[in-house]
């Protein structure tokens, strides 16, 4: 060990009543030589201010804390120029294993050998700074409610924008609409959109660059380094022509959404007056009037139709959240002043969430509008030029004929986004329908491509990743985050998706969403900067570092990184862009070779650990089971299996890990060869509600977990000897129980053959 | 918590305050979120880690507001922080909670049953230190405490204390407290031990432990069970806004109960299925269950028998126009959200509604509100909310 090197013991928490801490002493001194041990009351409050003292008094620079969990400190109370590392004797020694126990001291011997080796092998992280300047400039791509917003948002909090909208005028859908829903108490009053101030407000803005009839035609770079071209969307010779380029930081995607189709058996573009409910609204605000297409006769009774018709079409399994409030906000401009006017909306279920049902009520209010629960199943032109509507399951039951001048369709969201990753997939199999290798490789390209023909030229942002033009998207089309609690997660690190592109949502909510994006946008930039990681492992200074001499090229880093972080040069090797990376260390999992690694993480120094084990040899019937578990959810979970003392197998040796997905598969013959008799893994849950805050990372570590069963085969070992697992952090109880079933299977199986060679 | 972790990563210091000893608020009560169904203490493990790991922001727990002065850019706030008689410098033993005779209702469990006066968060609770409820202990109490806990770990002298502080901004983010679901005799809450509210349920599931809800009254498993949705809001009588999560709510606990207990048949009596953006699918994907009836119908009241199975709401299912007369035995009244505000000792003219939700940008500038202080909303708006409010906040830092 480097001779600034220290160690300090912690003896309360009962460590010191269950361990034999001379012995502890001792290893740490003796066998792993380490110059300065010392025992220790406490390592929380003044007891860690004493730690910080000696650590400073003593030069030291490599530490390991033998006491409470990593998880009771806060971190930046400790010195950040000193390795630090803490092994939690208390939680996953003490707590659940039996006092003066010769196995529970070698769980606790082992633990520091192996914290050892790690901090041993650690270096203190530097920052990536790249030589050129990062950009603070944010890039917002749509011009309507939601783009503006974020525009004005961040100018006004002093950071350059370039706006660019697709159209000839900034506004989008908002712009196009007479009214708007209520925003404040007694919220009853429809009120002014507000596009115009608006788009005063960032047209005059002069920190705000305004690009309309554009559009991205280019993206390269990453976070701090995006190098943007536009082009011109304008009809006519100029359109595709360069328009710009510049350099931004960050950007909000605010592409908005599209009307859906209403449901094919309503005659909309078959009966003229039959029409949707956007256009009702444009028709609205142009002429202050409602007339009938067919003959400009000012109408007089309106059917709305919600849904789109129905509300449980395949296509589109979802609600659009804005129609119930646009219906009956439209239902008011025919009945307001009008005496003989009539409104029925045919609805299953009114959504009125939150402070809108005082909106609902005002509607109900109103003599002239008529709700009506029921699903219209027929909509046909009468002899009198009516439009003659059946609905069916009406309350109270039974079916309901009205005839109307109008009918309006209240047509759903769908996001103007594109899927990145298929239209990637589509280009691929594209390429392969004539480069693949054999007939049979072709023809199934072939029909790959069929399948995603859908996804050919719909590219908006125009990304240069080598895993598609632009970002990956959720259900439905929608490139929203999975995450509750993290909404503003994309999977494409400084590119921020807000309005209802992600969600369908109104004005209020865009408005909102624009300016939690604008702030993400904000500190992505920050952060970059500052040579940190974004989300979720905010502020870490680490960053991977690739030796290339030893680059076969294979690609797999590039393909199975959850962020399409690493571009390809011409030969597949990968180009690393350290401020797109979130540090999860999927990259390192996936490199055959070893050359990817972090200044406190690498396939060396786990492996270090790994060996750093003394394993028994095979007569001392004293299994070893090594265990990686997610930092982020099983780690935790350990914790409270101490907490809630339960029995814990003392024959595991426990590593945690950035994510189950940067586990390298040569730790698993590492650890065979050092004589482990099995390897655990705990991850997330994987699946379409997958809890893996590095999207894919668990459930690559599943699938890596088949070619680990392969090699252990070809070493003549039983596949049963890897296992990996999913458990929540809320499953702590299941931890011991998996233990336990695993350690029955080593006892049938018998020990690792290779013990002790 | 997001909003401070939110504008700390851009830069900016926050003061953290919250009045509970623990942070983590409504959310982390929840057994699990909709509509992935996964546990709040995932996301709350990695906002701890956020806060643990960064010097720019200061937690004040056990803490209230009682008086904002000044302006934009320069708020003096006066914060006043309880007694915890626990210090932090040295973890305490949870044996030593269990050698206290006194106990306290678990607030934190919708006082379902109680605690040590010495007692702890869940399991991830920050920070990670208990509390002790001083007055409570008889003097035996104190003696046991002094002898068992390690120097300097208590300090039975702790004085409530008050302070200024400097702030140039200041988002509200108090969230809310069920609509008290006393008020709803009609609907039997008080009248049977198995009518249930919500957030009670929440908390029943998590004491069941994957095994199926018991019945409070008798400790049998719960077999048919009734969702009254609206129990209180959509009504003038008592709230007539909607409360936004009531639905999905309600449905992520039909979920619950039917994985748990295969045999258990659930009904729902609703107004409106809410159901709002992807959530739809969640709601689709139940009506495939035919142990899942949905009746569109408003439960006017409650008829209550005695022992268990004898409750029976009176209720139209307006679709058929039909008077229904079943019997459950666990009724769960989805009961809605009230906003929860500053208690200042002057009140600011902050503006809002009649039921006391601020506007996003509420009438003192720079003074924010967010998530449910605001509206009725779910985590994932409130987070969004509190993202917004952070920009908002920052821009006042910088003039």
């Amino acid at each position: 060990m480097s001779e600034k090197t220290g160690v300090f013991i912690c003896t309360g928490y009962g460590i010191a009543e269950a361990l034999d801490i001379e012995a502890l002493c001792k290893v740490v001194e003796e066998e792993c030589e380490v110059p300065y041990c010392k025992t220790v009351e406490s390592c929380e409050g003044s007891g860690l201010q004493e730690i910080c003292r000696e650590i400073e008094a003593q030069g030291l620079e490599r530490v390991v804390i033998a006491g409470v969990s990593p998880r009771a400190y806060d971190d930046h109370l400790l010195p950040s120029n000193v390795l630090i590392e803490k092994v939690a004797l208390r939680e996953h020694v003490v707590w659940c294993q039996p006092p003066e126990d010769e196995d529970t001291q070698m769980l606790a011997e082992d633990y520091l050998r192996m914290y050892l080796a790690k901090v041993e092998k650690t270096s203190l992280a530097e920052p990536y700074q790249p030589e050129e300047e990062l950009s603070k400039v944010v890039l917002v791509v749509g011009g309507g409610v939601t783009g503006m917003t974020a525009a004005k948002e961040a100018a006004e909090a002093g950071y350059p924008v370039k706006l660019v909208e697709k159209t000839g005028r900034l506004g989008g859908w908002l712009g196009r609409q007479h009214k708007s829903f209520p925003t404040s108490a007694p919220f009853r009053e429809l009120e002014d959109p507000g596009i115009d101030e608006l788009r005063s407000a960032v047209e005059s803005n002069p920190l705000i660059d305004v690009f309309t009839s554009a559009s991205t035609s280019s993206i390269t770079g990453a976070p701090g380094l995006f190098d943007v071209a536009l082009s011109s969307t304008a009809e006519g010779n100029g359109n595709g022509q360069e328009l710009a380029h510049f350099r931004v930081g960050s950007i909000v995607q605010a592409t908005g959404w599209q009307p859906t189709d209403p449901l094919a058996s309503l005659p909309y573009g078959e009966l003229p007056d039959v029409i949707l409910s956007v256009e009702l609204e444009e028709m609205f605000r142009e002429s202050g009037k409602i007339t009938r297409p067919s003959d400009g006769a000012e109408a007089k009774s309106i059917a709305f139709i919600q849904c789109g018709g129905d509300a449980h079409v395949e296509e589109r399994p979802y609600c659009s959240s804005i129609c119930c409030m646009t219906s009956l906000k439209q239902a008011l401009y025919l009945t307001e002043g009008a005496e003989d006017a009539k409104a029925y909306i045919f609805y299953e279920f009114m959504r009125t969430p939150g402070q809108y049902e005082d909106f609902y009520r005002r509607a109900q209010e109103e003599s002239a509008v008529f709700l009506t629960r029921g699903k219209v199943e027929e909509v046909q032109q009468g002899p009198d030029g009516k439009l003659h509507l059946k609905a069916a399951d009406t309350m109270p039951g039974g079916e309901l004929e009205v005839a109307v001048d109008l009918v309006v369709v209240a047509a759903g969201m769908r996001p103007n986004a594109a899927d990145g990753e298929a239209i990637r997939a589509y280009e691929d199999a594209k390429l392969a329908t004539t480069n693949a290798e054999s007939d049979n490789l072709r023809e199934e390209a072939a029909k790959k491509a069929e399948e995603l023909s859908a996804h050919a030229g719909t590219q908006i942002l125009n990304l240069e990743y080598r895993q598609g033009p632009d970002l990956p998207t959720l259900e439905q089309e929608f490139p929203d985050s999975h995450f509750i609690c993290f909404p503003y997660e994309s999977r494409r690190t400084g590119i921020y998706p807000a309005g209802a592109v992600r969600q369908p949502m109104d004005g209020s909510a865009s408005r909102n969403d624009a300016t939690g994006a604008a702030l993400k946008a904000i500190q992505c930039m920050e952060m970059a900067g500052r040579g940190e990681a974004v989300h979720p492992r905010a502020r870490d200074l680490t960053y991977p570092d690739f030796f290339f001499q030893r680059c076969t090229q294979c690609k797999r880093c590039t393909e199975e990184c959850p962020f399409g972080v690493l571009n390809e040069d011409e030969k597949g090797t990968p180009l690393p862009n350290p401020t797109r990376c979130r540090r999860c260390g999927i990259c390192m999992g996936a490199c055959p070779e070893r050359i990817v690694s972090f200044a406190d993480y690498s396939v060396d120094i786990i492996s270090s650990m790994i060996k750093a084990v003394d394993v028994p040899d095979e007569f001392e019937e004293k299994p070893r089971v090594l265990a990686f578990m997610c930092e982020n959810d099983a780690f935790p979970a350990l914790d409270a299996v101490g907490k809630h003392r339960l029995p814990l197998s003392p024959f595991v040796r426990v590593i945690p890990v950035r994510c189950l997905g940067s586990v390298n598969s040569v730790w698993i013959t590492d650890a065979l060869a050092a004589g482990f008799d099995g390897i655990l893994s705990f991850g997330c849950k994987h699946g379409d509600d997958y809890q893996c805050h590095f999207i894919k990372g668990s459930e690559l570590a599943d699938y890596r977990a088949n070619n680990i069963k392969k090699t252990l085969e070809q070493m003549q070992l039983e596949s049963e000897r890897a296992a990996v697992h999913q458990v929540q952090i809320t499953d702590y109880a299941e931890i011991p129980k998996i233990v336990d079933e695993f350690m029955e299977m080593i006892e049938r199986v018998g020990m690792n053959p290779f013990k002790g060679m | 918590m997001t909003a401070a972790v939110e504008a700390a990563e851009v830069g900016c210091r926050v003061l953290l305050v919250e009045k509970d000893p623990f942070l983590g608020g409504r959310t982390v009560r929840n057994h699990r979120y909709f509509p992935k169904m996964c546990p709040p203490t995932c996301g709350y493990e990695i906002n701890v880690r956020r806060i643990r790991t960064n010097p720019a922001i200061e937690v004040l727990t056990m803490t209230t507001v009682e008086e904002i002065r000044g302006k934009p850019g320069a708020f003096r706030v006066r914060v006043r922080q309880r007694p915890r008689y626990v210090t932090g410098d040295r973890s305490l033993e949870e044996s030593i909670g269990d050698q206290l005779t006194s106990e306290r209702p678990d607030e934190f469990n919708c006082n379902i049953g109680t605690t040590k006066a010495l007692y702890w968060g869940h399991d991830s609770a920050y920070p990670p230190v208990a509390v002790l409820e001083r007055d409570l202990l008889a003097p035996a109490e104190v003696e046991t405490l002094q002898r068992e806990c390690p120097p300097g770990s208590i300090d039975l002298d702790q004085a409530e204390d008050a302070w200024e502080v400097d702030a140039s901004a200041i988002i509200i983010a108090t969230g809310w407290k069920p609509y008290e679901a006393t008020r709803l005799e009609e609907l039997g809450f008080g009248r049977h031990p198995d009518v249930v509210s919500n957030v009670m349920l929440e908390r029943m599931v998590i004491g069941a432990e994957d095994g199926p809800v018991l019945r409070p009254s008798d400790g049998q498993p719960a077999q048919k069970v009734a969702f009254v949705q609206c129990a209180g809001s959509r009504d003038e009588d008592h709230l007539p806004y909607c409360s936004a999560v009531c639905c999905m709510g309600s449905l992520k606990q039909v979920r619950y109960l039917r994985e748990q207990n295969p045999d258990a048949q659930v009904t729902v009596f609703y107004i409106d299925i809410r159901t709002v953006g992807r959530h739809e699918k969640f709601y689709t994907e139940l009506l495939e269950d035919e142990q899942v009836r949905f009746v569109k119908g408003k439960v006017a009241k409650l008829e209550v028998g005695a022992g268990p199975g004898g409750l029976t709401p009176e209720v139209e299912d307006t679709l058929s126009a039909e008077i229904l007369h079943d019997s459950f035995d666990l009724v769960v009244l989805a009961t809605g959200m009230v906003p929860n505000g500053l208690e200042l000792k002057e009140p600011l003219e902050l503006g809002g509604d009649e039921h006391g939700f601020l506007s996003g940008k509420t009438d003192v500038e720079g003074i924010f509100a967010v998530g449910c202080a605001s509206h009725p909303c779910d985590v994932s708006r409130a987070t969004k909310d509190s993202t917004a409010a952070a920009l908002k906040a920052i821009r006042c830092a910088k003039g």
